[in-house]
């Protein structure tokens, strides 16, 4: 395992796989996190990207920010784009066309993945195709303006469905993507979060490894949708992982793992304080759905912790 | 000379991709082109062809994987029918952009609703605005030639752009005729293998397809696209004169059946151009000059030797297998457009005929030169056949 400097060497050392020069956002996690994850992989890597903030900002289009094959095609099929890749890369190899291995990379952003992009996501998945797919979860559709995903935590107000004199914002709890690709069997499942950069890296070199197909999800704070200064994004993650909002754990061959067990857990307003999609929690009248949001994140919490224990396999 | 086999339209699309050979096939069912993708995936199981075939979950994931796998660098096929071509549109849409020249099967088929498994041509219709190269076929010797042909046509230099083979759904797909294949290694030839020119595999070469493009650059992709597109008839001349060598055929852009001296010619697709041979010579033989243009290159149009070909004709009935409701019906409107040059315009008939699968009888055709040649015509409002009252 590598230290954190020669990791920062490997990102934007000449041989970065992604480069200066993109759109992103200021204060926007994803360049840290794309460039760890890329930088975990020991041979060249495709991309494939979903559309979305990633492909948005580092393309337009005379210029390309990648520095390693790179392809978009639509919002919801970049698993199923990776398939063709694979499948291609397969062919190229028996036929002798090409030589030499590769990783197959796809990403999408939580609307990509857990909504549009969910059943191209699962039928790649059970077809075993050997590629790591990626989703930078910022809960919601923060490139085109906060509009409500399948991500979108409980309680957070969205343009689709915002807070307003008879709404909380968000009625519904979020889907549990790490476990539903899981339940497919694949050899590895990891949930990470952009702050922790040596916990990222590990988990994206056992995806890339992975002897079929891996999913990492991450965690990725949304300066500009969630409304905090741009200086405090890896403050947001590391406090979701703190409140037990965001677990660190992986699933590996069906094995449940927790990364990280804060050995305090922080209350969730440490978490909510000072984004905008939750300010109207705080509210007279709203106190109720911070109450039921903290017993939810521990139960789910609870739960993780005797699946671990159990020793069970998914 | 080749061998005669006796077997359906969707078995000599798979007989044509047997050949070919591709890197990757991607497949999801759809009646009527399932047998297509099933015969393809017994030549994979029994390691008559070693192309690695994807069972994708969609269709949009199987438009997406061929797209994938062709960017890669692989010769990448599929097929599909009606519901399957609606549902993966997006992709369909986005494949000639990238200038992915993937050949596709189509075996047409109603859309839904009502739900219909049977023919037309409403599938088809339905995406002929966004950039594949369209070519019919008449029966199942013409499905298994022209997806060779459009191989070589799609992958050319000067075109990369994807082409659909269509073929009626049952009609052609699941009725058994005789078709003469072609040597093995002749036909293999004549294919080729892709180039990897610019495949995303080629890792010491990165780049990056599919960027976002704004307002100052997309103009000019989509100008290129029209570009390549109107350089395909000379290609498709070339490589048809390439495939003759091998099939002692010609391979023009459409057909034309006894309209030399014809007073009144029937314009149709695909299957019913046979029914409409069959009413040609049963009015011929009552002494009337009638004769058909049946179309094979639909996009890129050929409206200059459409024009040519129909310049002598005083009457043109324009048979369609889908509505392009509140508007002309796709076929007539090219031909209304491309006989507008003329000095001399025909008079012009619309008809509507054999849609969700009902059955055009020659003597239905033979009732519609009677109509054509009787000057009893209505040019602004479609005529249906075989309609109920």
């Amino acid at each position: 395992m590598p230290t954190l400097q020669e990791i920062a060497l490997k990102t934007d050392g000449v041989d970065a796989r992604i480069v200066s020069g993109h759109r992103m956002c200021s204060g926007c996690g994803i360049g840290p996190l794309i460039k760890t994850v890329l930088a975990a992989s020991d041979k060249p890597v495709i991309v494939i990207s979903a559309t979305g903030c990633l492909e948005v900002v580092t393309t337009i289009y005379p210029f390309t920010a990648w520095n390693t094959p790179w392809m978009h095609v639509t919002f919801e099929n970049a698993a199923s784009v990776a398939s063709g890749v694979e499948a291609a890369y397969k062919a190229l190899k028996r036929r002798g066309k090409i030589d030499g291995d590769v990783n197959i990379l796809a990403v999408g952003g939580d609307g990509g993945t857990y909504d549009i992009g969910f059943q191209a996501l699962s039928g790649a998945l059970e077809r075993r195709h050997k590629f790591m797919y990626l989703v930078y979860d910022n809960e919601g559709y923060m490139n085109t303006g906060n509009q409500r995903s399948g991500a979108t935590p409980f309680g957070a107000s969205t343009t689709t469905v915002p807070a307003g004199k008879v709404s909380f914002g968000k009625p519904q709890w979020r889907k549990n993507l790490v476990e539903i690709a899981a339940a497919h069997r694949i050899p590895y499942v990891g949930q990470a979060a952009v702050h922790n950069t040596l916990d990222l890296y590990k988990k994206a070199q056992k995806g890339f490894n992975a002897d079929g197909p891996a999913v990492l999800a991450v965690l990725q704070p949304c300066t500009t949708n969630w409304s905090f200064d741009p200086a405090l994004t890896m403050q947001y993650s590391k406090l979701a992982v703190e409140t037990n909002f965001w677990p660190l754990y992986e699933i590996e061959n069906g094995f449940v793992h927790i990364s990280t067990k804060p050995s305090n857990r922080k209350p969730i307003e440490e978490f909510l304080k000072g984004q905008t999609r939750f300010r109207h929690l705080f509210k007279p009248g709203n106190e109720h759905v911070i109450v039921e949001m903290q017993k939810m994140i521990d139960d789910e919490w609870a739960r993780l912790l005797k699946l671990e224990e159990s020793g069970i396999q998914f | 000379m080749g061998v005669k086999k006796a077997i359906t339209g969707a078995q000599a699309a798979a007989e044509a991709m047997r050949q070919i050979n591709p890197d990757v096939v991607v497949a999801y069912p759809i009646t009527p082109q399932t047998p297509i993708v099933e015969q393809f995936a017994k030549y994979v199981a029994d390691g008559i062809v070693d192309t690695e075939m994807v069972p994708v979950e969609s269709e949009h994931s199987a438009m997406s994987a061929a797209v994938g796998a062709e960017t890669a660098g692989a010769r990448a096929m599929s097929a599909t029918s009606s519901q399957g071509l609606a549902l993966m549109w997006e992709v369909v849409a986005a494949t000639p952009g990238l200038r992915l020249p993937i050949v596709m099967s189509l075996v047409n088929r109603a859309l839904s609703a009502p739900i219909n498994i049977h023919c037309d041509h409403s599938d088809v219709m339905g995406v002929t605005t966004v950039g594949w190269i369209q070519i019919f076929s008449e029966n199942a010797q013409e499905v298994y030639e022209n997806t060779l042909l459009a191989i070589r046509v799609a992958e050319d230099k000067r075109i990369q752009l994807p082409a659909m083979v269509n073929q009626d759904g049952f009609i052609t797909s699941h009725a058994v005729e005789p078709v003469e294949i072609f040597d093995d290694a002749l036909v293999r030839k004549f294919v080729g293998v892709r180039s990897l020119d610019r495949a995303l595999l080629d890792v010491e070469h990165p780049r990056s397809v599919g960027p976002l493009v704004l307002p100052d650059y997309y103009f000019e992709f989509k100008r290129a696209q029209e570009e390549a597109m109107s350089k395909v008839f000379e290609v498709y001349r070339e490589v048809g004169t390439e495939l003759s060598a091998i099939t002692g055929k010609q391979y023009p852009f459409f057909e034309t059946y006894r309209t030399d001296d014809a007073e009144a010619v029937v314009v149709v697709l695909n299957s019913a151009a046979g029914t409409a041979k069959a009413a040609v010579d049963a009015v011929r033989a009552q002494g009337k000059k009638v004769g058909m243009l049946k179309p094979i290159l639909f996009r890129p149009f050929p409206y200059t030797e459409v024009r040519d070909a129909l310049r002598h004709v005083p009457v043109v009935g324009v048979l369609d297998r889908s509505m392009d409701f509140g508007a002309y019906a796709p076929v007539y409107s090219e031909f209304r457009n491309a006989l507008w040059e003329l000095d001399k315009r025909p008079s012009m008939q619309s008809y509507i005929y054999g849609l969700g699968g009902r059955d055009i009888m020659t003597t239905e055709i033979e009732a519609v030169f009677e109509e054509l040649l009787s000057g009893e015509l209505d040019p602004e409002h479609q005529r249906y056949i075989g309609l109920r009252g």
